[in-house]
């Protein structure tokens, strides 16, 4: 009995802590319509800025309590001058790119409190009475997860108060209806939404300034929480703050059973709840569905075929390829082999993407089956290279398609999130799985027998495959797929399986990921869990909108100046701040990404 | 020859009964149309035929074969064509393209993976475009077209199924009074030359008494009345409840 008592007071603990955080995303969500990647790089903002307060602070719980509001109060500045700052250039643009812009938030934020606070993790120094127990059903517990398990349905409360009794609660639950309609009204939009992100980040940096005691400020809380928060958020139902508390309970609770139940499993856990409610109420708990943005539709432009100027660059570019190991040796060989690959890795999520409509977050998912599935074969079955390298996007083809039955029918965000779930499914496998995949540690020593001749090999299949892929979006299939984007009743009333086309693309984007996850492998000589990370994910992400979605061009671009900026800033201090930097002043200039930007100049 | 077959339909959204036993049917190359106020059930009615929702009771025959219940791509294969009120083409293709697309769905051709879309169907993708007359636009993007022009290529889209019957929602909204007679007139050469049955609702009478064969007209989910337009327009519960005493 006991322990059924205290793992449920454990995980309504960390229940509190994740609600405070999805709750600021599900606001700000709601109101702006951004993703804001950039949340839980406002939560550990609060962890850090909470630990530079409590530490000058005396150790007593008034203190205490005046410090977490402080951080609050800070974060809560941060977060409305990153609105006024940036986000509020960018409402009009595509869902995609404001998420991208905030992508590159989190990376100048994540370099920005390196340089300000130092690589360590900061653990608070608890006082006394944060070190106190109480006894409940004859086990201790601790205090402070006591006032954790009250912060939350308190702060709930305080929230669905502020929203259904004062007049900027009711103009913001108005905004998340209809913000069009709240403008016409004569509200002003701008001090709305500043002041809703405001709210936004002050929770997001209150629930770092409270995960304190507990844990400490690190580098690695942005990354993990907002992947949390997005589970929540998305679990609980987009725009809905009783839904983001019911979320966090299930999955809180969920994951202190799992801890002691099933210890080897608990990653998995939380994104199989989150499959499991999104295949059976595909809004979530209490979300409903809001008709999706068209903000997407409204940036479809004419697809042309490529023009003789870009069959003159492609070719200038293969000629380059074809010379490197002659030219310029065994390291350009490697740069141009990550190039290749990354050319394959973009240009099959651009065909789910782009053509097929159906956003991604979770795509380095497919990259690593075929990975794992090419390095496994190589060592357990010492199955000779070209089998490997022909099974890794069966596998991932096989495995996308299982997937894919299950959510291509969703839309939008809705359909990142599981993607992204499956994604961290797999990562989770690929960690947990010791006895398999040597967690960790990875898979090693998968080499090629002769390097130069692997050099050419993956040139022609990453070329090959990305010309195969440039064949069937210009096939009659291409062409209904995109129709079914473009105007969904229109291709249905003509006849098109719109479901049964987007499952073959996605089948068919997860296949050829897989395909670059077998070659890359076997360029690196080993397979790692890195391989499937939700910053893989996203650089496959950052490679198609910095390119431009328009077009097949945009993701070949996007992937040789993505991998080269890289491996340029790699070199350098801070190159996560500069090439956030960049990613902002690209979404901020070149809206339509580089290809986009170049066909319009001509 | 009796295309379409509507017995019995009816529909409840919550408490409101919107469409409420509506029972019609169209022959071969005759242009019905559905009118009523708003909320009569004209759009439900679309919906139910399009298969895009499913009635509660009654039933929905396309030539003697019982549809209903089928999804929109299924009753869109058996000879069902559309147009919509909001026209859509599809956005990042030229208008050419468009039809490329949907004469290849006609055509079963859809899961073609290595055929060049842009070789195929060039003729006949012509002919439609010629026909409603957007030959001269055929290189254009769908996506920059002025609304009457994607009014037409809807309609053209909606024509590459070859369909046996053409449903059409409110095919004038939003259109120049001009363009919107020139539209109307199409469609009734379509119907006599081809042999199509056509079903459409609209709100511009003088549309729809320049070109309807017969009316229904619907109010609160019923017919209120239904004959050939002279008769219609001359009854006295329609003058009275819908077309009001000054028309």
């Amino acid at each position: 009995m006991s322990f059924f008592l205290t793992q449920t007071l454990t995980g309504l603990a960390s229940a509190s802590s994740l609600f405070l955080v999805a709750a600021g995303l599900t606001v700000i969500f709601g109101v702006t319509r951004v993703v804001n990647f950039a949340h839980g790089s406002l939560c550990m903002l609060g962890a850090f800025i909470g630990w530079s307060i409590l530490t000058r602070l005396p150790r007593d719980p008034a203190w205490f309590a005046l410090g977490v509001l402080g951080t609050a109060a800070a974060t809560a500045l941060i977060g409305a001058a990153l609105e006024i700052g940036l986000l509020r250039r960018i409402y009009r643009a595509p869902e995609l790119f404001q998420l991208l812009a905030t992508f590159g938030v989190v990376l100048v934020l994540a370099d920005a409190t390196l340089w300000l606070w130092g690589p360590n993790d900061l653990p608070l120094p608890r006082p006394p009475w944060l070190r106190q127990f109480v006894m409940i059903a004859g086990s201790r517990f601790p205090l402070f997860d006591l006032v954790l398990i009250a912060i939350g349905p308190l702060v709930l409360a305080g929230l669905l108060l502020v929203f259904h009794r004062t007049r900027w609660g009711v103009l913001v639950r108005a905004a998340t209806q209809d913000r069009d309609m709240v403008a016409a009204l004569g509200v002003d939009q701008r001090l709305l939404f500043t002041s809703v992100f405001a709210l936004g980040a002050g929770l997001a940096g209150l629930g770092g300034v409270l995960a304190l005691p507990a844990g400490s400020a690190n580098l690695q809380i942005d990354l993990a929480v907002i992947t949390e928060a997005f589970v929540i958020v998305v679990v609980g139902g987009l725009g809905s703050i009783g839904g983001a508390y019911l979320a966090a309970v299930l999955i809180g609770v969920l994951q202190a059973f799992g801890v002691v139940v099933l210890p080897g499993a608990t990653l998995v856990l939380v994104f199989v709840v989150m499959a499991v409610v999104l295949v059976v109420r595909p809004y979530g708990l209490l979300g409903r569905d809001r008709g999706e943005s068209r903000t997407d539709a409204e940036a479809v432009t004419l697809q042309r075929p490529a023009g003789l100027w870009q069959i003159t660059a492609a070719g200038i570019g293969l000629a380059l390829f074809l010379a490197a190991p002659l030219l310029f040796g065994p390291f350009a060989m490697a740069i141009a082999t990550e190039m290749l690959v990354a050319m394959l890795f973009a240009a099959s999520l651009h065909v789910m993407m782009g053509p097929g409509g159906m956003p991604s977050f979770g795509h380095a998912a497919w990259f690593g089956i075929g990975a794992y599935g090419a390095a496994l074969l190589a060592q357990n079955l010492a199955t000779p290279m070209p089998l490997a390298l022909a099974g890794a996007p069966i596998l991932a083809g096989l495995a996308a398609f299982a997937v894919g039955a299950f959510i291509v029918r969703l839309s939008g965000v809705y359909l990142a999130m599981l993607t992204l779930a499956f994604a961290q499914i797999v990562w989770a496998v690929a960690v947990q799985f010791v006895g398999l995949t040597g967690g960790d540690n990875g898979v090693l020593g998968v080499w090629p027998a002769d390097p130069r001749g692997f050099y050419y090999v993956a040139l022609g299949l990453c070329v090959g495959g990305v010309l195969i892929l440039r064949r069937v979006l210009f096939s009659p299939f291409g062409f209904a797929l995109r129709a079914g984007r473009d105007a969904p009743a229109r291709a249905a009333a003509s006849g098109i399986d719109m479901t049964a086309h987007r499952l073959a693309a996605f089948t068919l984007s997860g296949a050829t990921a897989g395909l670059a996850g077998a070659i890359f492998t076997y360029s690196k000589g080993s397979a790692f869990p890195t391989y499937i990370s939700v910053s893989h994910s996203v650089d496959a992400l950052i490679m198609v909108l910095l390119g431009g979605i328009g077009s097949l061009a945009g993701p070949i671009i996007g992937a040789i100046a993505y991998t080269g900026l890289f491996d340029l800033l790699l070199a350098t201090d801070f190159w996560r701040a500069r090439l956030g930097a960049i990613i902002i002043a690209l979404v901020l200039f070149f809206p339509a990404g580089l290809a986009g930007w170049a066909e319009r100049r001509r | 020859m009796i295309v379409l077959a509507v017995s019995g339909l009816q529909k409840r959204f919550g408490g409101v009964r919107a469409v409420d036993d509506v029972t019609f049917s169209i022959v071969a190359g005759e242009i019905l149309a559905l009118i009523g106020p708003n909320g009569a059930g004209k759009s439900t009615c679309f919906n139910l035929i399009n298969g895009q929702i499913t009635p509660d009771h009654g039933t929905i025959h396309l030539h003697g074969r019982d549809i209903t219940g089928l999804a929109p791509r299924q009753i869109a294969r058996l000879g069902v064509g559309r147009s919509f009120q909001i026209a859509a083409g599809f956005a990042s293709m030229t208008v050419r393209q468009n039809l490329q697309t949907a004469l290849a769905a006609h055509h079963r051709q859809s899961w073609r993976f290595w055929h060049d879309a842009m070789g195929a169907h060039v003729a006949e993708a012509a002919a439609l475009l010629a026909r409603v007359g957007l030959a001269a636009q055929a290189d254009r993007a769908a996506g920059v077209l002025a609304y009457g022009d994607l009014k037409r290529l809807d309609l053209a889209i909606a024509l590459a199924g070859a369909p046996g019957l053409l449903l059409m929602d409110e095919p004038g909204a939003g259109m120049a009074l001009a363009e919107r007679g020139a539209l109307m007139r199409l469609v009734q050469k379509l119907a006599r030359e081809d042999g199509m049955a056509v079903l459409f609702t609209e709100h511009d009478m003088a549309a729809v008494f320049a070109i309807a064969d017969r009316v229904v007209v619907l109010d609160r989910g019923k017919i209120l009345a239904s004959g050939d337009p002279a008769s219609v327009r001359a009854n006295p519960v329609v003058q009275a409840r819908y077309l009001g005493s000054g028309r």
